[in-house]
């Protein structure tokens, strides 16, 4: 009986805990709200929500956070609620609650990095409507969101022309993560760019469903690379960690062997200085400065799309691989589809529609 | 005095229940002495305090005059006291040897020395007369070579002090009698041994000493050459024991169960049925004798719905019920006991209320629209259980906290307050204590006496005597002989049993 | 008498000394690892219920998770395990969408019939492996297991190839098929709390009813704990392996309804398993597999769930720490002989 007791009083206090807990709570609100207005001197402040993959997923979301950090620096702001922070999802359902708790602790701009944060950052937006949300590599059309794109298939363009001069076997592997309308834009530019240096070389599509199965990115690559394929590209967020883990342990095993793996989002040659020939670089981290700083400076581009490429620096190949034995030759190509693309003479496909009617020459 | 164990006004309780209440037992060396006593009466309790397993409240025991505290089995193991538990703790892929020096392992460098473990194994297999082979694996020898290997454990162990939980429960009579001699020779090898039993026949031939514990309580210690089987079961039950089963002659009348060349297969494919054929009639006990393993189970269930038959003819008043499911069979008028209360009879983690209801709870006033009514479901228990003597704190409690007899009882009255024209008992009196026998032998005749069947499947020969008006002899899968009890005896059935034909001939026409 | 009342107690207090454990292993955990205990705390519970908007989060989160809590429960309560949650519940969640975008009907037919689609569609789901069980013998957990990958990955395919053009998420759901209340948002500061508490609620009772005052239920409670003697009793014990798991099914289609109606209003190509139907494995077991425990332990999970969200953010610590304490509590309910065995000697002492 007497623990029965305790039980008792426990649930009683929890419950008082819970209902006392709310009513506290809701009193601050309303004064926090109060001050809001007023309140505008308030130091610049921002975060970012991060999808599954997590803020050290070695691909987009990194980048993203790394922008921030950069930001922050430049702008001698502390981590915190005060200056630039992130939370991160463990599923779908936690962006709307996350992109909420964010906004409600009044950050100035909050990043939704990913097109599966589209429908919530839409959302959200139209609730919360004093707040400044963007959203990364989606397109929401309200007028406190701002919307940043990349002309991905023009990074991943200039790895192609990569892979189709590196090449020895003319066999090349993409590895996709899910079929979406942005790696769609990768495989285009990358299958163009391969034609464009290479017209012998063919290139095996493949999807793994996801982007955060490592394991099954280096069972796709090992298939890949057993029947011949010796440069493969991924565009599969922590899923291509596989390929570059494979990549890597077929070299140890056979260091005279042609084994490239090119990386994606950011330069990933840190996941094997052997392997790595280049990486598609796309920088989220300048977008996201970019956008950062043009929120503090009160140019925030609300209700507009942003279109980050070649031009804009948003988008980039990471220097080729030393031991390349023909490096001289890439780096020179891709120099001239450089400035042929940002000059507008080279248009490069980004469907596969568009893919089709595509030719280099 | 020489006492090798003293266990002096033990007391042990289990929130609030006094499971043994002031016992006091003591073992002189070198010899068998029994403890006696109904199923919950505390004999294992008793034990368990004396292995470690629990510690008592009250009470000293003292190890060859040393007083001691077992605060678990390894002490025990430590005093020298071993226990030969009722349920082996063998692992079946081990070999003998194996097995026996599980714990114990000698090793060189890290290695275990089989070979030397197997010389000792033989060394007190053959000391002792166990004739174990130590190469032999769990799985390839028989119960009662697995028992030998638990005795061998706790010999290996150096057991001075054996504890016997229930020996005799899991041997064919065979066993039995090679158990005994075994446990003459432990005598004379200077062991001392505890049986732990209810089984008096047991006690008479092979105790020399035996203590006699009731709900609980200590009765006394008798020296067996002094006493005899009534006075043991009436210090046991505490009142007069009838053994030869009262009953009047019966008076059969029509067919009830009609069987013929029924055929069934085991769940392996074998055909363990085949041809058999039965009638069992109103008002008559038909008791079906054999060796285990003979179809008896698969012919029941069978009958019962529970196993489809392959082919034959089953008929219940005439009316075919050949291969119809259970519930079928029950509704048009059979009772059944089954053979495994545990398995088959009844839902454990269910209250007994609900166990009472187990096969009628579609049926009104159990359950009206899909709905249960608990409170004539209970109201059903409650009747049942006075009837029947089910021994439980209230209706409400799991079927799991009852002892066997008591859950047997409820089995019986479920079953047979339906009324049933056949009722089926198998093995209704397994590892249950004298009086819950006599309770269900005189439900059974009673239910004969009200004019309805009743078909006993049983292993023992004395209940198949005592109660049965016909003895049919099954052997592999068929009733090879029909007997009257009153005609034949234990060395005739065995035969019969063991596949010879009649010595009478002509007699077996009666099927 | 006495003995039966302790024994319930025991039940009642192992999940409660699992979680206050697990909590005292995860503070043990971070001070280990250098955070602060109490700020963590602190965060974890502002997170859930310092703010009305919180809490309507967490109702929302505990929405789903009684539905799969019960899913797992039932199948549970009749000797199965469904591991196929995950799976039925995506199913679910599509069928729920898939109807609730495809028709224009008034909202009393509407709302109704997307819930019960997602229910059918659960139900079906689960069909397959208790018909491969009852007929075959085929064990549930392999086939389960295998139709959660096939549940997403055909789920995937309708909603790029017959749902939408090649898109990764479909439109919203008919206002006529939607959970979604303004007035519920609201009342918690803009939080996605649905009707859907209501269903779940609903569903709260009607397994406690079907289990424990039905003949159907008596059924379904025999056939789980000893299969010999429902056969012995008359029972069709295959066609109540098939209804447990059909039932079963059908709870966690609702639970994908509830996502697909309420909190997202749509459906998108997922790249892996959302989660929810393997915590209602752990809910379940935390719930003792009855329909008011299943409740209480979604309580707790999701406030556990929405709460973490806050706590790097507030105290800076990460929010894995929460799924280290949710495993903790699920390792000591799994380990709860040891707990009844601390309790075993505590009542003995208390006796002297």
């Amino acid at each position: 009986m007497k623990k029965r007791k305790i039980g008792m009083a426990l649930s009683l206090v929890l419950a008082a805990g819970t209902l006392l807990g709310a009513c506290g709570k809701s009193d601050d609100n309303a004064g926090k709200d109060d001050a809001k207005g007023g309140d505008k001197d308030k130091a610049f402040t921002v975060a970012m929500v991060t999808d599954v993959g997590g803020v050290d997923d070695k691909s987009f979301n990194q980048s993203a956070w790394e922008g921030l950090q950069a930001f922050g620096k430049d702008n001698s702001m502390e981590k915190g609620k005060n200056g630039y922070d992130y939370l991160q999802s463990k599923s779908d359902a936690d962006y709307s609650t996350n992109l909420n708790t964010l906004a409600r602790q009044d950050f100035d701009l909050v990043f939704g990095i990913g097109f599966m944060m589209q429908g919530a950052v839409e959302e959200i937006a139209k609730q919360q409507k004093d707040s400044h949300f963007a959203i990364v590599d989606s397109q929401v059309d309200q007028p406190n969101v701002a919307s940043i794109l990349f002309k991905e298939q023009e990074a991943s363009f200039l790895v192609g022309i990569a892979a189709g001069m590196a090449t020895q076997s003319d066999k090349i592997g993409f590895i996709g993560g899910m079929e979406s309308e942005v790696i769609e834009r990768f495989e285009a530019g990358f299958v163009a760019g391969v034609k464009a240096a290479n017209p012998d070389a063919t290139v095996d599509i493949q999807y793994a469903g996801a982007f955060d199965k490592a394991e099954l990115g280096q069972t796709i690559a090992s298939k890949m690379y057993s029947s011949g394929a010796d440069v493969i590209f991924h565009a599969a967020g922590a899923t291509g960690n596989g390929l570059f883990k494979e990549a890597v342990d077929r070299k140890a095993k056979n260091p005279d062997a042609t084994i490239w793996a090119i990386g994606v989002d950011r330069d990933q040659a840190d996941m094997g200085a052997d392997v790595v020939l280049t990486s598609a670089v796309k920088r989220v981290d300048v977008a996201v400065q970019d956008t950062a700083t043009k929120a503090k400076e009160g140019n925030f581009p609300g209700g507009k799309v942003t279109l980050y490429g070649l031009a804009e620096d948003g988008v980039a190949a990471a220097p080729i691989n030393a031991k390349v034995s023909n490096k001289a030759e890439i780096d020179a190509a891709i120099k001239t589809w450089v400035d042929k693309i940002k000059s507008g003479d080279v248009k490069v496909p980004g469907t596969r529609a568009e893919l089709k009617s595509f030719s280099a020459q | 005095m020489d006492y090798v164990i003293e266990m002096l006004n033990i007391r042990k309780e289990f929130n609030g229940f006094v499971a043994n209440d002031n016992i006091t037992l003591q073992l002189k060396k070198g010899e068998i002495h029994a403890l006696l006593g109904e199923n919950g009466a505390g004999k294992s309790t008793l034990m368990n305090v004396l292995f470690g397993l629990y510690q008592p409240e009250q009470g000293e025991i003292r190890v060859k005059g040393k007083p001691v505290k077992i605060t678990d089995p390894n002490v025990a193991n430590d005093l020298g006291i071993g226990m030969v538990h009722q349920h082996f703790m063998l692992v079946d892929v081990f070999s003998v040897t194996e097995n026996i020096i599980l714990g114990r392992e000698i090793t060189s460098k890290g290695r275990i020395d089989i070979k030397k473990a197997e010389q000792e194994v033989r060394e007190i297999s053959e000391r002792y007369g166990l004739a174990v082979d130590p190469q032999a694996k769990i799985s390839d020898i028989s119960v009662g070579m697995q028992q030998r290997v638990e005795i061998l454990k706790t010999l290996y162990r150096g057991a001075e002090i054996l504890i016997f939980d229930e020996p005799t429960a899991v041997l064919t009579p065979q066993e039995i009698k090679e158990l005994i001699q075994i446990m003459k020779t432990l005598i004379k090898e200077g062991k001392s041994i505890i049986l732990i039993t209810h089984k008096l026949k047991e006690i008479m031939e092979v105790a020399d000493r035996c203590t006699v514990i009731r709900k609980g309580k200590g009765i006394g210690t008798v020296n067996v050459s002094e006493t005899n089987p009534d006075e043991l079961a009436r210090m046991m039950v505490g009142h007069d024991v009838v053994f030869k089963v009262d009953k009047k002659p019966a008076k059969p009348d029509q067919n009830v169960l009609e069987v013929k060349d029924l055929v069934v297969k085991d769940s392996r494919g074998v055909t363990v049925v085949n041809g058999l054929d039965l009638d069992v009639r109103a008002g008559e006990i038909v008791g079906i004798a054999g060796v285990d393993g003979n179809g008896q189970s698969e012919f029941i269930e069978a009958i019962t719905g529970l196993r489809k038959a392959d082919s034959g003819n089953v008929k219940l008043n005439g009316k075919d019920i050949f291969n119809l499911t259970p519930r079928k069979v029950k509704e048009s008028g059979v009772g059944h006991i089954p053979q495994d209360r545990h398995k088959h009879g009844l839902v454990l983690n269910f209250p007994i209320g609900e166990n009472m209801v187990l096969q009628n709870y579609y049926k009104q006033p159990y359950s009206k629209r899909g709905i249960l009514n608990f409170k004539n479901i209970y109201q059903q228990a409650r009747k049942l259980i006075g009837e029947f003597d089910v021994r439980t704190p209230n209706e409400y409690v799991l079927a799991r906290a009852l002892s066997g007899g008591n859950q047997q009882k409820a089995i019986i009255g479920r079953e047979v307050d339906d009324n049933p024209d056949l009722l089926i008992a198998a093995q209704p009196t397994r590892g249950l204590d004298v009086g819950a026998i006599e309770f269900i032998h005189k439900r059974l005749i009673e239910q004969r006496d009200n004019g309805k069947a009743v078909l006993l499947v049983s292993f023992e020969l004395d209940e198949i005597m005592n109660v049965s008006d016909r003895i049919a002899v099954i052997y592999e899968g068929k009733i090879v002989a029909v007997v009257d009890p009153k005609e034949t005896d234990e060395q005739e059935l065995g035969l019969l049993m063991a596949g010879s034909s009649r010595k009478k001939a002509g007699e077996s026409t009666n099927v | 008498m006495k003995v039966r009342m302790s024994k319930r107690l025991i039940g009642l207090l192992t999940p409660i000394i699992a979680v206050l454990l697990g909590i005292i292993v995860g503070t043990i955990i971070m001070l280990a690892s250098g955070y602060d205990p109490v700020a963590a705390y602190s965060a974890l519970w502002n997170g859930a219920f310092g703010e009305i908007y919180y809490t309507g989060e967490v109702i929302r989160q505990v929405t789903p998770y009684i539905l799969a809590g019960l899913a797992v429960a039932f199948a549970f309560r009749v000797g199965l395990f469904n591991i196929g949650v995950e799976g039925q519940f995506l199913v679910g969640w599509l069928a729920a969408v898939w109807v609730g975008i495809s028709f224009d009907l008034p909202k009393i037919i509407h709302l109704p019939l997307a819930i019960i689609a997602a229910a059918v569609a659960g139900a079906l789901w689960a069909f397959i492996p208790g018909l491969l069980k009852a007929r075959l013998r085929v064990h549930e957990v392999i086939v389960t297991i295998m139709l959660n990958y096939t549940a997403l990955h055909v789920s995937n395919y309708i909603i790029k190839n017959v749902l939408t053009d090649h898109k990764d998420k479909t439109g919203l759901v008919k206002d006529s098929a939607t959970l979604r209340s303004e007035w519920l948002q609201g009342i918690t500061d803009y939080s996605r709390l649905h009707w859907g508490i209501i269903v779940a609620i609903i569903c709260c009772f009607i397994m406690w009813f079907l289990l424990e005052r039905t003949t159907r239920g008596f059924e379904l409670r025999a056939v789980g704990f000893n299969q010999h003697a429902a056969q012995y009793a008359g029972m069709n014990v295959n066609r109540n392996i098939i209804l447990s798991m059909v039932i079963s099914g059908a709870f966690a289609g609702l639970a994908g309804a509830m996502e697909g109606l309420g909190t997202f209003g749509y459906v998108t190509v997922k790249g892996g398993f959302t989660g929810v139907g393997f915590d209602g494995i752990a809910i379940a077991l935390l719930g003792g597999n009855s329909a008011l425990g299943v409740f209480f332990s979604a309580i707790l999970f999701g406030a556990l769930k929405v709460g973490a969200l806050n706590m790097p953010l507030e105290a800076g610590v990460p929010n894995e720490l929460v799924d280290i304490i949710i495993a903790l509590i699920v390792f000591f309910v799994a380990s709860s002989y040891i707990i009844r065995k601390l309790l075993d000697r505590f009542g003995k002492k208390e006796v002297k």
